[in-house]
């Protein structure tokens, strides 16, 4: 994809500030999604992967929030820095967020086609916006739109009310669909179904996609590149054939041994992660990794290129180190 | 080990009256576990697979008499676990235990750890405040946890930590049986790993039974001995892990296996392999429970009309979808700009991948006053055209559980395929 970035990320680092102390949750974040592509960023909880998705369009509450620096580039603009009221007219509009737990972003008051509707009229003045949320509500599969538009959301199955999110969050027919663990809370068949039609919808209106998510085997069934986070750093980035077919960075691969039910018996990561008020040095991932050397403490590694298309963020990668050493812990 | 079984549950069944108005009339029962039948030997782990709704959470708390079962049989260590009185039922709650989901819930977050690990101790009459103390570090430090940390509170502690304060908790009575209730669903994906290998180490430092509940196909592939699967209050499957993963027999038990997401980059998302939610417990379909989503449902041998296998299932499903209301002409009239009864015959021909004609006649006919009363808001009487040569013997007969191979059942119609 040489075209321009729909999405461009650079340098963004966001802090919060809590009781116990500051909290870096995104450092030195950087990443593009060009247009039509489908981005997954993974990691475990406190990677800082749901902090990045919700800044892109400031959600993130301020304070205890705060973007110490970096640009988030939409179409070349950085909404880091537009007004409040530029902002609206971008989020939800041309970028649109669905969250994981779908019962907190639906109005227990309002029927679901009201909900629809609404969210049509707050971006247009459209005299047809019931028609067209009916279309929405069957355009992600909803077996009977006219029914289900009628409910109430407390009357739904939670597999419905993510159809239904999803379709309110079609609605202004966003050019970026920013979606945060959106079949986590779901059964694993529903799951199945609702990542088919994130799929389906994806390539009919080669919309973009950045996917958060902390399952591999979601991101392997989805994502055409993928950047791997941990503990607020990007760790490896690159296509998702190579990162997940032959993972780079010791913590990739320790991720994804840790995976169950792929055949293989699954290891647990060694250690815990990191506390977030108290850091380590240098490289975050180097006390649980088992190839640490001294340098790994000292000084944060720098994303060297493995292939044309990846890198990872360890100095095995460098000019000074051999990478083929990592190949112990694969075996 | 002896050969019998710790723990043995027949025909175990479970209902659920709904009441209307004030005087509480029961107008319906739902059918939550109806007739389970499984063993759990000294050591080994079972585990209980199915959908949300499917009863797997009902055995567990039946099985722990946490709730009375309706009917049906648990033997616990050789006594019938429905005849203890209150003393012996405290002595068998002793040996068993139940871990949730949720492990935060079922802390009381003014107890300190220590209080919370100890409290079965109390509960079962362990006076000497020294002791529980001693035992509780202990059991902290076995489950990967300091013995200091018998001090802090619970919510001080990350989710999987906290798993491992309620597995102390359960342990720390020495149980024979753990009834585990998709313990590791909440957790992260690498933070799973580590709490089912401590379950798996834990298992054999004590020489656990465990009953292991989750939805999720790969974790019960990595972690039980034995599977079964159960569908709308049923188990389906049943057999050792490695047979039943790699010979499924049963439709359902292999279209959830299609739902496991490989990592596997150079597959696409798979095609949904389910349509459809599990059909209502108060209401079960007749026959094969399952025969109203799957996708090999087995076609009469007296097959009057002949149109093929494809299109057998495709006017199959479009009865079904009549008779469970999921389609009528409004809905379909109404997401078009000029809904005549030619398009709406069109656009439900294409939904359902029906032809414009079918070679058969008498099919042909069938299908035409089949949808001529679907154009007319007449859905039944649709359906009644259908229901002379779509019907499948697998809404009329209840499968009952069929060999695969050794220890490895199913119940379905068909021919388990090798």
């Amino acid at each position: 994809m040489s075209d321009a970035p729909l999405l461009s990320v650079s340098d963004l680092t966001v802090e919060f500030d809590t009781p116990q102390g500051t909290i870096r949750a995104v450092e030195e974040l950087s990443f593009e999604v060009a247009p039509g592509e489908v981005v997954c960023l993974v990691g475990e909880s406190g990677s800082g992967k749901t902090v990045a998705g919700e800044t892109l369009t400031r959600l993130v509450p301020t304070p205890p929030g705060r973007i110490v620096e970096g640009a988030v580039r939409f179409e070349g603009r950085d909404l880091t820095s537009v007004d409040e009221r530029d902002l609206t007219s971008i989020r939800g509009n041309r970028i649109a967020h669905v969250f994981q737990n779908p019962q907190g972003a639906l109005d227990p008051a309002y029927t679901v086609g009201e909900q629809v509707a609404e969210t049509i009229h707050l971006h247009e003045d459209a005299p047809d916006a019931r028609e067209r949320a009916l279309s929405l509500l069957d355009q992600v599969d909803l077996p009977r739109p006219t029914t289900v538009a009628e409910k109430y959301p407390h009357e739904l199955s939670g597999g419905i009310k993510q159809r239904v999110v999803l379709a309110t969050a079609l609605a202004a027919d966003p050019d970026l669909l920013v979606a945060d663990e959106p079949t986590t809370a779901l059964d694993v068949v529903t799951q199945a179904q609702i990542l088919r039609l994130f799929a389906d919808l994806q390539h009919e209106r080669d919309m973009a996609v950045l996917f958060v998510t902390h399952d591999l085997g979601v991101v392997s069934q989805i994502a055409d590149r993928v950047v791997v986070l941990y503990a607020g750093r990007v760790m490896e980035r690159g296509p998702v054939t190579e990162v997940l077919g032959d993972p780079a960075h010791p913590y990739t691969r320790a991720l994804l041994a840790s995976h169950p039910g792929r055949g293989e018996s699954m290891t647990p990561l060694r250690g815990s992660f990191p506390d977030p008020v108290d850091r380590p040095d240098g490289c975050l991932f180097h006390p649980r990794c088992p190839h640490a050397v001294e340098e790994c403490r000292e000084s944060v590694p720098a994303e060297h290129d493995v292939s044309w298309k990846r890198s990872a963020a360890c100095l095995y990668y460098g000019d000074d180190y051999d990478a083929d050493r990592l190949d112990g812990d694969r075996a | 080990m002896s050969d019998a079984p710790l723990l043995s549950v027949r025909d175990l069944k479970k209902e659920y009256p709904v009441t209307e108005g004030l005087l509480g009339r029961e107008v319906e029962r739902v059918h939550a576990v109806d007739g389970v039948d499984f063993d759990l030997a000294r050591g080994e782990t079972l585990g209980l697979v199915g959908e949300s709704g499917c009863g797997k959470s009902t055995v567990a708390s039946t099985t722990l008499r946490l709730e009375e079962p309706t009917g049906g049989t648990i033997r616990f260590d050789g006594d019938d676990v429905g005849a203890y009185d209150r003393g012996s039922l405290q002595r068998f709650r002793r040996r068993a235990q139940l871990v949730f989901q949720h492990a935060t819930a079922t802390f009381n977050p003014r107890m300190t750890v220590g209080e919370t690990v100890a409290e079965p101790l109390q509960i079962h009459g362990m006076a000497d405040a020294d002791r529980r103390r001693a035992i509780v570090e202990d059991v902290l430090e076995r489950v990967g946890l300091a013995a200091d940390d018998a001090d802090r509170y619970p919510h001080e502690f990350s989710g999987g930590q906290q798993q491992r304060i309620a597995l102390a908790r359960s342990l720390v009575l020495d149980p024979d049986l753990l009834v585990a209730d998709e313990p590791v669903s909440g957790l992260d994906v690498s933070v799973q790993a580590s709490v089912l290998q401590l379950m798996a180490d834990l298992q054999e430092a004590f020489d656990l039974s465990i009953l292991f509940i989750s939805h999720d196909m790969s974790v019960v592939r990595e972690f039980c001995d034995r599977v079964a699967v159960m569908y709308l209050g049923e188990i389906v499957e049943r057999g050792p892990v490695e047979d039943v993963f790699e010979n499924p027999a049963h439709p359902y038990t292999r279209a959830l296996l299609e739902t496991i997401p490989e990592i596997d980059p150079t597959a696409t998302a798979s095609s949904a392999p389910l349509t459809g939610d599990v059909p209502d417990p108060a209401d079960p379909p007749s026959g094969c429970r399952f025969h109203t989503r799957c996708p090999v449902v087995v076609r009469p041998d007296d097959l009057t009309v002949d149109v093929g296998r494809e299109r057998w299932r495709a006017i199959y499903n479009f009865r079904l979808a009549l008779e469970r209301d999921s389609i009528d002409r409004d809905a379909v009239a109404e997401r078009m700009t000029s809904p005549t009864d030619a398009a709406v015959r069109a656009d439900v021909r294409e939904s359902f991948g029906l032809p414009a004609e079918l070679d058969d006649d008498r099919a042909d006919a069938m299908l035409d006053d089949a949808l001529d009363a679907f154009v007319a808001g007449e859905e039944d009487a649709a359906a009644a055209h259908l229901r002379e040569s779509f019907v499948s013997p697998c809404e009329r007969e209840r499968p009952s559980p069929a060999a695969v191979e050794r220890d490895h059942d199913a119940a379905c119609l068909r021919d388990p395929e090798p």
